[in-house]
């Protein structure tokens, strides 16, 4: 039961060209054995062509796909071992749930026993062994979408691919099953990728993140550092919310950069990046990593407070700045705030570190 | 006591007048009236008819039903329309089917393709199309003078005025109506299907016996109805392609109505050849039922 062992996925320098299109642009990651990866971007990024190239329905005009380091290129689907669970679960309507199950297990030619030993066991594993004999039209969302695991984790697959799983859920259901999937792949070991264009989901279910826009990879890492150190501009306004301002770096020394922005202010930022001087440069930081002041100050702008929100426990304000950019801020909400007449301005909190981008790159 | 009354009446009222809101019954009301005009009120006439025992219509008894279903040959003419019925929908079958898969596994350009040549059919008088299989299952046709050059038989083969010939000739008529039914259930069906089948490890027969063709069942069950149905009552092609050698029941009715004009027997002919049909298309229904149920199994 809980014997399969995870297993390695290299998915090596992958092109596929759909017509003039190209769907996924030389495309390398590499997935290590029991870990789950999110592919996330946003619809047309290639995401589920990279996918179907895994699953075997497509077959890549260039690369190759390797699992334990053997390359899989050559497999047809039906051979690759790899467990898929579709969007709309794909369940046959015309069996029930137990024949739903024991498909793939009848597909291998094994016993009448053991497939139906197994089936009871991973009916068991999704607790829907009351259900054997329902159809799937007879069953909820979330219901179908566990026979649909059960079926695709019956064969033992060397991979477990999910396409936008959650999508058909409503929001409720989408976490108990976010924990669900999370819970059999530690259970099971499996090696996972989950195809989602929801970055709450890639966070919440992934080890790591894959972020892809326009056939191509713009991260690779876990989480947080998407979240917290994005690669890319796109990667910055993709994962999260995020405020662009446009500047000038001045000077760039030590990790440093000196930017001056068109709303009125002069910072300094911690970078990596190198820029030349008077380069445009676009400055992206998150709702939670401004601030608002009462008082000016150089590294200050200030800004007109449009509407301010409660959240939860933060307020949410929505701001103009001297140039006509919208921001928007999150701040804990305070018994005392800001008077709405007040003049305010904006700043960074002293512990942010918001990314530096070079504006051509918009 | 009147406003007792009143009370009693007023919901029942309601529902009367909600149950038939003019709205909406009104708009079945032309093609109710149609059908009452032009297919309830003839078969009325044709029962009517079909109960008379003289060529005038004069007096009434069931001296003609007792003549027409006492006839051997009667006999072997039913058995003939329904024996054509039963090959053509095999011969359809066994070419649509794999047809049908062909444009499922096409490109859309290709589907677009194949939908008007399956179409094509339709597009042109049956007449034409009729007279055309003449020109090709001729003793001079293309068939023959292919199997001549091919040496395949030393002399030509006799297909005009045969049942392998009309059984061929309607195959190519009657495919519109089979592949119709099939390909919109068969393009409605989630693609995901076949995938979700291969990955769990089926080869491609097992995908399509067990997915494909058990989900294209009641597609196939439709087109197979309407052949049957269309098939056994094609009187023009009949006619054309089978000659007066081949009689099949439309020809006996034509006979008897147009020819001999004795129309209480044609009426009997007709109303036998509307219940075999009719039995041949719920027999149809049943097996497919069963084959459902088989897939289901």
């Amino acid at each position: 039961m809980t014997g399969t062992r995870g297993h390695t996925l290299d998915i090596v320098a992958v092109t596929h060209r759909y017509g003039a299109v190209t769907a996924v642009a030389d495309v390398s990651l590499a997935v290590r054995a029991g870990e789950i990866v999110a592919l996330l971007g946003p619809s047309g990024c290639g995401k589920t062509t990279l996918l179907r190239v895994v699953a075997g329905f497509v077959r890549p005009q260039a690369g190759s796909v390797r699992i334990d380091g053997a390359a899989i290129d050559g497999l047809p689907a039906n051979l690759r071992n790899v467990g898929i669970v579709f969007q709309n679960y794909a369940l046959f309507p015309h069996m029930t749930v137990a024949q739903n199950v024991a498909y793939g297990l009848e597909a291998r030619g094994r016993p009448r026993a053991e497939v139906r030993r197994t089936v009871e066991t991973f009916l068991d594993v999704v607790r829907l062994g009351d259900f054997r004999d329902r159809l799937p039209r007879q069953l909820s969302g979330g219901q179908q979408q566990r026979v649909a695991l059960a079926r695709a984790l019956a064969v033992e697959p060397t991979v477990l691919l999910l396409d936008e799983p959650f999508n058909a859920l409503d929001k409720g259901l989408r976490l108990d099953m976010q924990i669900e999937i999370k819970r059999l792949q530690r259970q099971f070991g499996l090696t996972a990728i989950l195809v989602t264009h929801d970055q709450d989901e890639a966070m919440s279910v992934a080890d790591r993140i894959a972020v892809m826009n326009h056939g191509r990879v713009e991260q690779f890492d876990t989480p947080v550092n998407v979240y917290d150190r994005p690669a890319t501009l796109f990667v910055s306004g993709f994962v999260g919310t995020t405020n662009l301002l446009r500047g000038r770096a001045l000077e760039a020394k030590n990790g440093c950069a000196v930017v001056t922005l068109d709303a009125g202010a002069r910072l300094t930022v911690r970078t990596e990046r190198a820029f030349t001087a008077g380069v445009p440069v676009v400055l992206s930081a998150r709702p939670e990593q401004l601030c608002l002041y009462t008082a000016p100050a150089p590294e200050r702008w200030s800004v007109t407070r449009r509407l301010s929100v409660p959240l939860g426990p933060n307020t949410m304000h929505d701001l103009e700045t001297r140039d006509g950019a919208t921001l928007k801020l999150i701040e804990p909400r305070h018994a005392y705030g800001v008077d709405a007449k007040e003049e305010v301005w904006c700043g960074l909190r002293p512990e942010a570190e918001p990314g530096l981008f070079d504006a051509s790159s918009i | 006591m009147t406003t007792a009354t009143a009370e009693i009446a007023a919901p029942a009222a309601r529902r009367w007048s909600a149950a038939l809101r003019p709205a909406e019954w009104q708009l079945v009301l032309p093609l109710a009236l149609a059908y009452a005009a032009f297919f309830l009120v003839p078969l009325v006439l044709l029962i009517l008819v079909s109960f008379f025992d003289d060529e005038k219509i004069t007096t009434m008894g069931g001296a003609q039903w007792t003549k027409f279903l006492g006839d051997r040959f009667t006999w072997k003419v039913i058995a003939d329309t329904l024996k054509l019925g039963v090959f053509t929908v095999a011969a359809t079958s066994l070419i649509g089917v794999p047809v049908a898969l062909v444009y499922l596994g096409a490109s859309a350009r290709w589907q677009g393709v194949i939908l008007f040549v399956v179409i094509l059919p339709l597009l042109t008088s049956v007449v034409v199309r009729t007279f055309a299989w003449i020109v090709i299952l001729g003793r001079e046709g293309v068939i023959n003078q292919t199997v001549l050059w091919l040496g395949l038989s030393p002399a030509p083969l006799r297909l005009l005025q045969t049942e392998h010939g009309l059984v061929i000739a309607l195959t190519q008529i009657e495919m519109p109506l089979l592949l119709l039914p099939l390909l919109s259930v068969m393009s409605r069906m989630d693609p995901n299907l076949r995938d979700a089948s291969s990955a769990l490890g089926a080869s491609k027969w097992r995908t399509l016996f067990r997915v494909t063709l058990p989900l294209s069942l009641p597609g196939l069950v439709a087109g197979c109805m309407l052949v049957f149905a269309s098939s056994t009552t094609a009187f023009i092609s009949q006619l054309v392609i089978g000659g007066n050698r081949l009689v099949y029941l439309p020809l006996l009715i034509w006979q008897q109505s147009l020819v001999v004009y004795n129309w209480p027997l044609a009426s009997a002919a007709a109303l036998t050849l509307l219940v075999s049909v009719g039995l041949g298309v719920a027999a149809i229904a049943a097996v497919g039922r069963r084959g459902h149920a088989w897939a289901l199994r």
